[in-house]
């Protein structure tokens, strides 16, 4: 018997086809890209500036993670962690279970990276597959929770402040913050997950048409129609609270 | 790629920098918690004690492995293998670990035994509750844990004790006076058992005869040869028994400290 804490290890990692050229021939797994991928697309990045800083990090975290896979994955903790947690906040506009969410992806990412071997992590583009674990296990708590009660007024109440913060700056932050946060709970799932991804999260469409497994037209379209939908809920409810 | 998007910002970075919905959802980005990392990584330490090179792994819950006589690598490896969690290294041990590894008592030191069997932890806290400088029998561990008769089961649920030391499994020992296996070896088992202050002379003479338990005939009351009580007992008031039958049959009570144990017909 394996002893964990929870499910047994590489049972839900996604497999991403996230490699560039030949290394997405050998991407294995049930759950690797349901359609053809824009794998190609995402290779060189989206061009420009922001692209090249991010291939840098790449490059750096993949290096640690074939040298040593616990300092490795140190790395890769410190290199993604705030877009993870930003995108974790977001799409379930709640802090502990943003907490819950955020620990679980990067644990399950742990997890898959044991299995993995030398040519797998040198093809990986970490932060899109990252991201794609999350996505998953929002889905997966959204299915769930669709499944339980409603939850109570206190508990539904998005946004609680920071446990960490100083109040004076939670106000300061949560000024505009926390009315944006709430509307975007009124988003459709498709919708919020592909503004959270873009605006917030702040990736290439073409790395979160990777991440949403989705068509980069499709992406565009759910982006835009996202904001279109949080300027009318933003006139409607009658702007600043 | 039909661009039917009204808004003229969804695309390219660097556009619509002006636009104060986008700019208010980038500022709703947030840096992870400090606390999150140690919710997914384990840190392994390296700490002084009864044995050799002992190295420790713990997590926000507590304790959750030690290991004598590894290299780094074997225990980060042993570690994966078990728990697959990320084993980062820690600056220091957590407070109260040295302690307890000196004085044998856990005080306010957490235990992470998640991940255990129902049946292992309760062999587990079963073999906790065993007093320094004691030994108990795994038939005694094994009617603790519920399971009279999981005596062999016993032993591997010790043999897969993730904290030894801080869970005192080598101070259960095999009835016919040996000692028994233990996770770092028989010969460790019987180097911490002295250090205690064991009397393995003793237990193993009165087990040579064929004697479990001894009594006192002052009190009536009858003990494991090790129990505090019966290490009191001078030498004329010493009644040496085979089992718990025969002393009740000579008129004694089972001790309510060592709870002298009546071993199950296999």
């Amino acid at each position: 018997m394996t002893v964990t804490d929870e499910a047994l290890p590489h049972t839900a990692a996604p497999g991403t086809g996230t490699g560039t050229g030949s290394d997405a021939a050998d991407l294995p797994g049930p759950h690797a890209l349901r359609g053809s991928g824009q794998a190609g697309d995402a290779s060189g990045g989206a061009g420009g500036a922001p692209g090249e800083a991010d291939d840098t990090a790449r490059d750096e975290v993949v290096t640690a993670l074939t040298g040593d896979l616990d300092t490795g994955f140190a790395v890769l903790y410190d290199t993604y962690r705030g877009a993870v947690f930003s995108t974790a906040l977001r799409l379930s506009g709640r802090w502990a279970e943003a907490e819950d969410l955020a620990a679980e992806a990067f644990l399950r990412a742990y997890r898959a990276l044991c299995g993995y071997g030398p040519d797998r992590i040198a093809g990986l583009r970490p932060r899109a597959w990252l991201l794609t674990i999350l996505m998953n296990l929002w889905r997966n708590s959204l299915r769930t929770a669709a499944r339980r009660p409603p939850p109570g007024p206190l508990e539904d109440a998005p946004d609680p402040p920071d446990p960490a913060e100083p109040v004076e700056d939670t106000a300061a932050r949560h000024e505009t913050g926390r009315e944006l946060a709430g509307l975007l709970a009124g988003l459709p799932a498709a919708q919020r997950a592909a503004v959270v991804l873009r605006h917030v999260t702040d990736l290439p469409v073409a790395e979160i048409a990777i991440v949403l497994d989705l068509p980069e037209g499709t992406v565009k379209s759910h982006i835009s129609r996202g904001l279109a939908r949080l300027r009318t809920l933003h006139h409607t409810q009658g702007g600043t609270p | 790629m039909t661009r039917t998007d009204p808004v003229p910002d969804t695309s390219g970075p660097g556009l619509g920098s002006g636009d104060p919905l986008t700019a208010g959802l980038a500022g709703l980005a947030a840096d992870a918690p400090a606390g999150l990392l140690d919710r997914i990584a384990a840190r392994r330490v390296h700490v002084p004690g009864p044995l050799d090179d002992l190295q420790v792994a713990f997590t926000d819950h507590g304790i959750a492995y030690l290991r004598a006589g590894m290299d780094e690598q074997a225990f980060t490896t042993a570690f994966r293998a078990r728990f697959a969690r990320p084993l980062l290294p820690a600056d220091r041990p957590p407070s109260g670990l040295v302690p307890a590894l000196r004085t044998g008592r856990l005080g306010r030191l957490r235990l992470d035994l998640r991940g255990l069997s129902e049946f292992e932890a309760a062999v587990l806290r079963a073999a906790a509750t065993i007093p320094r400088g004691q030994t108990r029998p795994y038939a005694w561990v094994a009617r603790q844990a519920g399971r009279p008769k999981a005596v062999r089961a016993v032993g591997s649920a010790l043999g897969r004790n993730p904290v030894p030391l801080l869970i005192p499994c080598h101070r259960v020992t095999r009835s016919d006076g040996a000692v028994g296996d233990y996770v770092f070896g028989g010969d460790a088992k019987e180097r911490l058992l002295r250090a205690e202050n064991v009397d393995l002379d003793e237990v193993a003479a009165l087990a040579g005869r064929g004697m479990q338990l001894v009594g006192s005939d002052t009190t009536g009351i009858v003990c494991y040869p090790t129990c505090g009580d019966a290490r009191r007992i001078t030498p004329p008031h010493r009644r040496p028994f085979r089992n718990l039958a025969a002393a009740r049959a000579a008129g004694y009570r089972p001790c309510l400290h060592c709870r002298p144990a009546q071993p199950e017909p296999a």
